[in-house]
């Protein structure tokens, strides 16, 4: 049986993991609270610059050196940023549970090289411009921006092309220092790792963190402008698309309560891409080409996004299609018979995805990052399986009584 | 027919039915699923030629109602086993798969005998399912990125081999009822077929039990695919788009061919990992671009390989230029250390694969159906382990990549080195 284990440094670094000696591999990551929620404005797209930059060389390894480490151990390894995270992890063969350790707590201390720096803006101004092209064409970062305003949670992730221009290197410097601090990381382990030699490792290479100080204070953010590179028009008018996207978004549960099994188990009877009720009316006739739900959790608040592609001459009697499913399930709930067929599909599916180390390492170092908490995936398991009719009604109607906002992106009108 | 293939990570035993099922297992008693992979002579290649995106169609239809299921029924039936799935048309097959909690194994099996052999291909839903795949073309239009690679394939491999899945809106809205069912009556049967399992199953038991659900279906010959028909030449589709979208393919030898691997760890230090040229050189030194890859692709008569890179339009001719090179140039100066890498690469993901009850069926299944036989993962690990430097030098330097098909989307057309598409092999 898998095995929690946790240990916290005299720094604040805390580091977890889940034990499994039957497990053909390991994973390694690096949880830090540093998100675009965290930024200013001066600093938007910062915490994901900086992801890329962690890359780019330490004292002891150039940026080559770092690539090249990272595929001498032959796993797989990335890195990603959220709003409230940044991620950095690698799944390797347990022979090279020293080296992977090594390698990754190494790149935590990065020289931020300025003409690395400049090389680097462009390739993030290069993924701004790919996800410009790609459906819905900027709409979740609108939806985002306009919900919870473009700041805090509404920040986007990677910046805008303005802010990303405008960065300097040295005030990278500052945000790393100022949130790369031992008390807002968690590493966390799982699948056959030895866990002592981890913690005597990881206390040795990370003495130096604690003294890591911000020099800038940034003033803060005017409520009355908009960031540069922010719009906050619900139509953005794609040239050429085929198709029509419209999102909702409202309130939804956070990731903290015991509501959010609820939250999940609800949005797959309703969205779920196989066998939902959207699914039955809307994608199974051909009548749209996506017609989905979920909830985006957050660690204080939640959002619900209703997703919708369809024809553009389609749309309106479409998302009346949706909205009466969904007042629907707001009066009358959902049967016995779908919601135990939900829970039997979402069970199965932790305990499929649970067979790799890989998957269980992000909820570890997540949830304990955000609230020092451990859930096992029986403990998971048993949640899902004690949520009721009742217990979907009331999230219904908590959350999809009100009435979303709508973003939506199509083809400019000739 | 029944052959063992002893493998230290569980025995692999091969079955083949006298209808010509192929039946493949390989016991993982270490985890808690089951997965199967079952796949079909009813693939792409076997459509006529104006009724493009049949194979699709009649992959949709029979999961809409089989045996005593409705449509409905399937689904509420797949969910409540927890059934992991997926279908699809490729070029050559069609292929149904599952992963699921080994208990469920006895009944999810039974079920998909139902839908490939008992469909009721409803007339009355055909009009939906038509609907359907038309949104999934309409999706591709507005995909910049998945544009350029159809097309790609299609100039790669030539409209016979090379088209899509999908079909065209004017091929879609001809299918007919019949159609449908000719195409099932034609192509679904036991002949040429594959069904592979994985995980946490006994081996003799799950035999026993297809044969039982399988044994007696009919079985009709196979034909031999069409040959592959591309040419050299550049094509690009103009939009109004933030990045310049670079497609390209050169034909190589398909997986199965001896030469397979000395010609796969080329494409490997070229483009797999952080630290392989295309990444190191396109990306990380000049940040030409995000994305920048290469990767090869197999049919069973005939091969390629793939790239793309998407970058803004003031850079979209270096980035062109600077990864042909690279690619022109991979066989000059290749480094022991590159194919190192590559090799821990493979070896790490044949280990990790033992984590996935799907993943292993999968790989049974392409296997049989490239080389023909199960191979297991020692033997792969033993030919990987061999491969030295000169082969895949050697293999590079006789077999410099030419005859490329390239397209771009984007603002601007770009130049396209004329010696380079017409470069023979």
């Amino acid at each position: 049986m898998p095995e929690f284990k946790h240990a916290t440094l005299p720094s604040g670094l805390r580091i977890v993991a889940e034990t499994d000696p039957r497990s053909y591999s390991m994973s390694l990551g690096y949880f830090v609270r540093a998100g675009s929620r965290n930024e200013l404005d001066p600093q938007s797209g910062l915490s994901h610059f900086l992801e890329h930059m962690m890359f780019k060389g330490t004292a002891r390894r150039s940026a080559e050196d770092v690539n090249r480490e990272l595929d001498e151990l032959g796993g797989q390894s990335n890195a990603y940023t959220t709003e409230e995270q940044t991620v950095y992890y690698a799944t390797v063969l347990p022979k090279f549970q020293d080296r992977i350790v090594d390698l990754l707590t190494d790149m935590m201390t990065p020289t931020l090289d300025e003409q690395e720096f400049e090389t680097e803006r462009q390739v993030i101004l290069e993924e701004i411009a790919k996800y410009e092209d790609q459906p819905p064409f900027g709409a979740f970062e609108r939806a985002m921006e306009i919900h919870f305003s473009p700041r805090g949670l509404g920040r986007r992730v990677l910046g805008t092309s303005e802010s990303i221009e405008a960065m300097t290197a040295d005030r990278m410097r500052d945000y790393f220092h100022t949130r790369y601090r031992p008390e807002n990381i968690v590493l966390a382990a799982s699948g056959n790792v030895d866990f002592d030699g981890l913690v005597a490792m990881v206390q040795t290479a990370t003495e130096g963190w604690s003294g890591r100080r911000a020099a800038e204070s940034l003033v803060p953010d005017d409520p009355d402008q908009l960031p540069a590179g922010i719009e906050l028009g619900n139509r953005l008018a794609i040239a050429d698309a085929m198709q029509a996207y419209s999102i909702e978004i409202g309130n939804g549960p956070s990731s903290e309560g015991d509501e959010r099994y609820a939250g999940r188990l609800l949005a797959t009877i309703l969205g779920d891409e196989g066998g939902s009720r959207f699914f039955w009316d809307l994608i199974d006739t051909g009548r749209a080409e996506v017609a989905t739900c979920w909830p985006q959790e957050f660690s204080d608040c939640g959002a619900w996004f209703t997703y919708l592609v369809c024809s553009p001459g389609d749309l309106e009697s479409n998302r009346r299609f949706l909205h009466d499913l969904v007042a629907n399930v707001v009066r009358n709930g959902v049967t016995e018979e779908e919601l135990q067929q939900t829970i039997n599909k979402m069970t199965a599916g932790y305990i499929m995805q649970s067979e790799r180390p890989s998957s269980r390492l992000f909820g570890l170092g997540n949830r304990y990052l955000m609230y020092g908490q451990y859930l096992s995936l029986d403990q998971t398991l048993e949640k899902i399986r004690a949520v009721d009719q009742a217990a979907i009604s009331a999230v219904a109607k908590r959350y999809l009584a009100a009435e979303p906002t709508e973003i939506r992106a199509q083809m400019t009108s000739p | 027919m029944t052959s063992f293939t002893e493998s230290a990570s569980g025995r692999i035993t091969t079955q083949i039915l006298d209808n010509g099922m192929a039946v493949l297992v390989q016991p993982m008693p270490w985890l808690r699923t089951a997965a199967f992979t079952l796949s079909l002579r009813a693939g792409v290649e076997d459509e006529p030629l104006e009724k493009s995106g049949l194979a699709s169609m009649v992959c949709e239809m029979v999961q809409r109602g089989a045996g005593h299921h409705s449509s409905r029924d399937l689904v509420a039936a797949q969910d409540n086993l927890g059934m992991d799935r997926n279908s699809g048309a490729s070029t050559a097959t069609v292929s149904f798969g599952a992963a699921m909690p080994a208990e469920s194994f006895d009944q999810a099996l039974r079920l998909y005998a139902d839908i490939v052999r008992r469909p009721h291909l409803p007339a009355d839903q055909l009009g939906d399912a038509r609907l359907m795949m038309m949104q999934e073309l309409r999706a591709i239009e507005d995909e910049p990125t998945q544009r350029v690679m159809r097309r790609v394939r299609e100039l790669h491999y030539g409209p016979r081999l090379g088209r899509g899945n999908q079909g065209t809106m004017d091929s879609l809205a001809a299918l007919s009822s019949l159609d449908v069912q000719e195409f099932y009556r034609d192509h679904y049967h036991a002949g040429g077929s594959i069904l592979t399992v994985a995980g946490r199953v006994d081996a003799k038991a799950v035999i026993e039990q297809i044969g039982e659900a399988f044994g007696d279906w009919k079985s009709n010959a196979v034909e031999a695919p069409p040959e592959p028909e591309g040419v050299a030449t550049y094509e690009h589709l103009p939009a109004d788009s933030s990045q310049t979208h670079i497609a390209f393919a050169f034909p190589n030898i398909p997986y199965g061919h001896p030469d397979y691997f000395a010609m796969r760890a080329g494409i490997g230090i070229l483009s797999d990992g952080m630290s392989s040229r295309l990444f190191d050189r396109v990306r990380e030194k000049r940040g030409l671009c995000y994305t920048v890859s290469a990767s090869c692709h197999s049919l069973k008569n005939a091969g390629g390989v793939f790239g793309y890179a998407g970058t803004t339009p003031q850079r979209a001719q270096e980035t062109l230029d600077v990864t042909l090179q690279e690619i022109q140039n991979l066989a000059d100066d290749l480094e022991q250390s590159e194919l190192d890498r590559w090799k821990v690469r493979i070896e790490s993901s044949l280990i990790m694969e033992q984590e996935s009850s799907s993943s292993r069926a999968g790989s049974l299944a392409s296997d049989y159906f490239q080389l023909g036989r199960a191979m297991p993962t020692e033997e792969l690990s033993r030919i990987i382990e061999s491969l030295t430097l000169e082969q895949v030098r050697d293999y590079w330097r006789t077999h410099r990549p030419g005859q490329y098909r390239i397209v771009t989307l984007g603002p601007q057309p770009l130049t396209v080195p004329m010696e380079t598409s017409a470069t023979s092999r």
